[in-house]
């Protein structure tokens, strides 16, 4: 057993980091902000390039060839660095075999991930619906769309006649665009690696509030010196740490296992994280923290936005609670 | 990130595992958890058999008379005994825990001769004698004081809620052999002694803990003489020395409890469907949530093994980490268990009762969580140091 990071997840790992920080640093999260979080293309096309999307596409289908725990580091970055656009629809698709998903060449969104909404609606080219092991894909254009056969999983691919009556929504995140969709529900449980992808989103964001508090800690200065001397805000830090490290080997542990239950509760643990990080990193840039130009806020929003996504706190705590009484 | 054992490590489990299955039957009666003479003759015995299964010691150095296991297998040791009921370490804590691999990596080669064999063999039990009634969290300023006399030391002061104090054989004690200064640091100074308990001049009285048992004690030392070959480590050296102590303390000492924590919350579960308190979707997705916490901490005791095998098996400051939220998510268990007792949950004859009692002590003992939180602070983020 040796659960660290092997270097070549480590290179990954920091692979991903070195190009959201040239490609998606501040100017250019502040700059999606200012398209009310559209998608960048180009960007896009990149990521699709660098295998971001293709990551876990069979070699032998001109992907990257990789597994869950690999995927898992990949979100994780995009997670930090606050990335807008539908990523996790789009790398699902890609894995589904979704024609222009894998390169970046297609947005594909799911209009089965949040009860009622659809995100980045306007952008996507595609949308899919994700049940259980299964995908259905619907092209926005009314196009068909053809669609190879997931590794192990079958997809069902629909043609549909109409799409939803999807109207604007004023949006909480202002980088994840929302349309509603009058009359959607969710019919069957998500996709384990949809849920997981996006604990991993949350993973990231925690890490990243936890590192911009102890930044803003050991700079700024109150009573002639570093707010990061004073217990009560060194005890924020800390179990922002603590929330940080135990939803850390949540979620790479169930990458690894791919079981169900585990990937439940990484969720739910990774959620609380990014939330309350996200609110203690508040607390810690005080009046600052309040403010538009502090990005604390679109950390927050996000985790608020990520923690309704496919599996939701009580949800999660229902499968834990059912695999705890199953198991006796 | 690998999660598989080796073959190795599965025939290591599986030898194991018959062990158990063998000689747990075999065990006399578990003692009352208040009686602690009997609860010394059941761990010490405990121990004897570890010892001729050659399972003593297991994490120890070879040289050490350990049998120098990888963190891992030691993890499945804590893991196996635990699923099986096994005795936990006890009134061995300190010897096996923190006293032992303190003198094997500090100790001379008499010292590691003389004290570290009756440890693995269960012939002798440590208590650590730390905190005093003024130097708790503030360790460092301990004042028990220790004068050089030819070859001893005489040593006058007082020590607090030293566990198990009154069935030690050997304490592990910190003392003053230089007075606090007005210049010098207050961590030198100090000194680390191996005392025998049966020395004249030692008084120890039980403290009452709010579980209603006599766990720990206060020791008064009234011109105690130790000898000077006692010391591990050179004089005023000793908080040097400590850290190795503390590092273990905290790095691998409460792994084998997580798994514990499972087994009881699975019975939790149980008994909710058998009292019907399992509709109750309140207290159902609360236990959810503590199934998800514990598999969690489970998952970074296996991350922090892994850092540490890495490291050459010393365990790092993800221990405070991990014991911060270890000991308030047990807290959490008990207060669940509570919820699940319903109006049970007032009659001290049920364990869980007991257990939630005891529970009280994780976020103070072995450094409080406040203090946890200062070093994981300052240690791991690097946040300045102050007050
Ligand atoms: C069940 C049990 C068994 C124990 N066994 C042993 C043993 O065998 N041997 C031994 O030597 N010791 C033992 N201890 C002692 C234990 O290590 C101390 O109780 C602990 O370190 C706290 O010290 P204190 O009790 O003096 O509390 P104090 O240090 O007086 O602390 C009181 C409160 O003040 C807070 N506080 C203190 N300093 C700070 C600070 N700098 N910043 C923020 N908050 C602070 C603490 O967090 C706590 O909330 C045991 C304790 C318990 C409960």
């Amino acid at each position: 057993m040796d659960f660290r990071l092997t270097d070549e997840q480590r290179a990954l790992r920091n692979g991903v980091r070195e190009l959201l920080a040239g490609r998606f640093g501040r100017d250019a999260l502040r700059a999606a902000v200012g398209r009310e979080g559209t998608v960048d293309r180009a960007l896009w096309r990149e990521l699709g390039e660098a295998g971001f999307f293709s990551l876990r596409v069979p070699e032998a289908d001109g992907g990257v060839g990789l597994g869950l725990p690999e995927a898992v580091l990949a979100f994780e970055e995009a997670g930090r660095a606050l990335l807008n656009g539908p990523l996790v629809a789009t790398h699902l698709a890609a894995t589904g075999g979704v024609p222009g998903a894998a390169d970046g060449g297609r947005v594909v969104t799911c209009d089965t991930q949040l009860p009622g909404f659809i995100p980045h609606f306007a952008d996507a080219d595609v949308s899919v619906a994700l049940h259980g092991a299964s995908m259905e894909g619907r092209s926005t254009d009314g196009r068909s769309l053809q669609a190879r056969p997931l590794q192990a999983r079958s997809m069902r691919v629909r043609y549909p006649k109409d799409l939803p009556t999807a109207r604007p929504a004023r949006s909480m995140d202002p980088l994840t665009p929302l349309h509603r969709i009058p009359g959607a529900a969710r019919t069957a449980p998500p996709r384990p690696d949809a849920v997981l992808l996006t604990a991993a989103e949350q993973l990231g964001s925690a890490a990243r509030t936890t590192e911009m508090a102890v930044q803003y800690a050991k700079e700024r200065e109150q009573f002639g010196r570093p707010i990061g001397g004073f217990q009560a805000v060194k005890h924020l830090c800390a179990q922002m740490l603590v929330r940080t490290e135990v939803s850390r080997s949540a979620v790479y542990a169930a990458a690894v296992t791919e079981d169900f239950t585990e990937i439940a509760g990484a969720k739910l643990l990774a959620d609380e994280a990014a939330v309350r990080n996200a609110r203690d990193c508040l607390q810690v840039y005080g009046g600052m923290g309040f403010t538009w130009e502090a990005d604390v806020h679109l950390h927050l929003k996000r985790a608020w936005l990520r923690g309704a996504m496919w599996l939701t706190a009580s949800e999660a705590e229902e499968i834990q609670a059912e695999a705890l009484a199953s198991a006796l | 990130m690998d999660l598989t054992c080796t073959e190795e490590e599965e025939t290591f489990r599986a030898k194991l595992r018959e062990w158990l299955w063998q000689v747990l039957p075999k065990l006399p009666p578990k003692p009352d958890p208040g009686d602690w003479p009997g609860r010394r003759e059941y761990d010490l015995g405990w121990q004897r058999m570890l010892y001729d299964a050659g399972y003593a010691g297991l994490h120890w150095p070879v040289d050490a008379g350990g049998q120098g296991a990888t963190p891992t297998q030691h993890l499945i040791y804590l893991e196996e005994t635990e699923r099986a009921g096994a005795p936990y370490v006890g009134a061995n804590f300190v010897g096996l825990l923190h006293a032992g691999p303190t003198i094997a990596a500090e100790g001379t080669a008499e010292q590691r001769a003389r004290w570290l064999p009756p440890v693995l063999r269960g012939d002798e039990v440590w208590c650590q004698g730390f905190s005093e009634p003024d130097a708790g969290s503030d360790l460092a300023s301990l004042r028990t004081k220790a004068v050089r006399d030819g070859d001893s030391y005489v040593i006058t002061g007082s020590k607090i809620w030293t566990s198990h104090a009154e069935v030690a054989d050997w304490c592990e004690l910190l003392v003053r052999t230089e007075p606090i200064g007005p210049s010098a640091p207050k961590h030198r100074g100090i000194s680390w002694l191996a005392m025998p308990m049966d020395a004249p001049g030692i008084t120890v009285r039980p403290l009452r803990t709010l579980a209603g048992s006599a766990e720990f004690a206060e020791m008064f030392l009234d011109e105690v003489r130790v000898p000077v070959a006692n010391r591990v480590g050179e004089e005023n050296d000793g908080w040097r020395v400590t850290m190795v102590t503390l590092s273990f303390e905290r790095g691998t000492a409460f792994v084998g409890e997580v798994v514990a924590c499972r087994r009881t919350l699975g019975e939790l579960a149980r008994t909710a469907q058998r009292n019907g308190r399992w509709d109750d979707p309140v207290l159902r997705r609360r236990l959810g949530r503590l199934n998800a916490e514990f598999s969690a901490l489970w998952r970074l005791t296996q991350w922090n093994v892994s850092e540490a095998q890495n490291a050459g098996g010393v365990p790092g400051a993800g221990g405070s980490v991990f014991k911060l939220r270890y000991s308030h998510a047990r807290q959490e268990l008990y207060d669940a268990a509570a919820e699940v007792l319903g109006g049970d949950c007032v009659d001290l004859a049920h364990e869980w009762n007991q257990d939630r009692l005891s529970s009280l002590s994780y976020t103070i003992a072995a450094g409080t969580s406040q203090i946890q939180q200062n070093i994981a602070a300052e240690r791991i983020l690097g946040l300045p140091k102050g007050r």
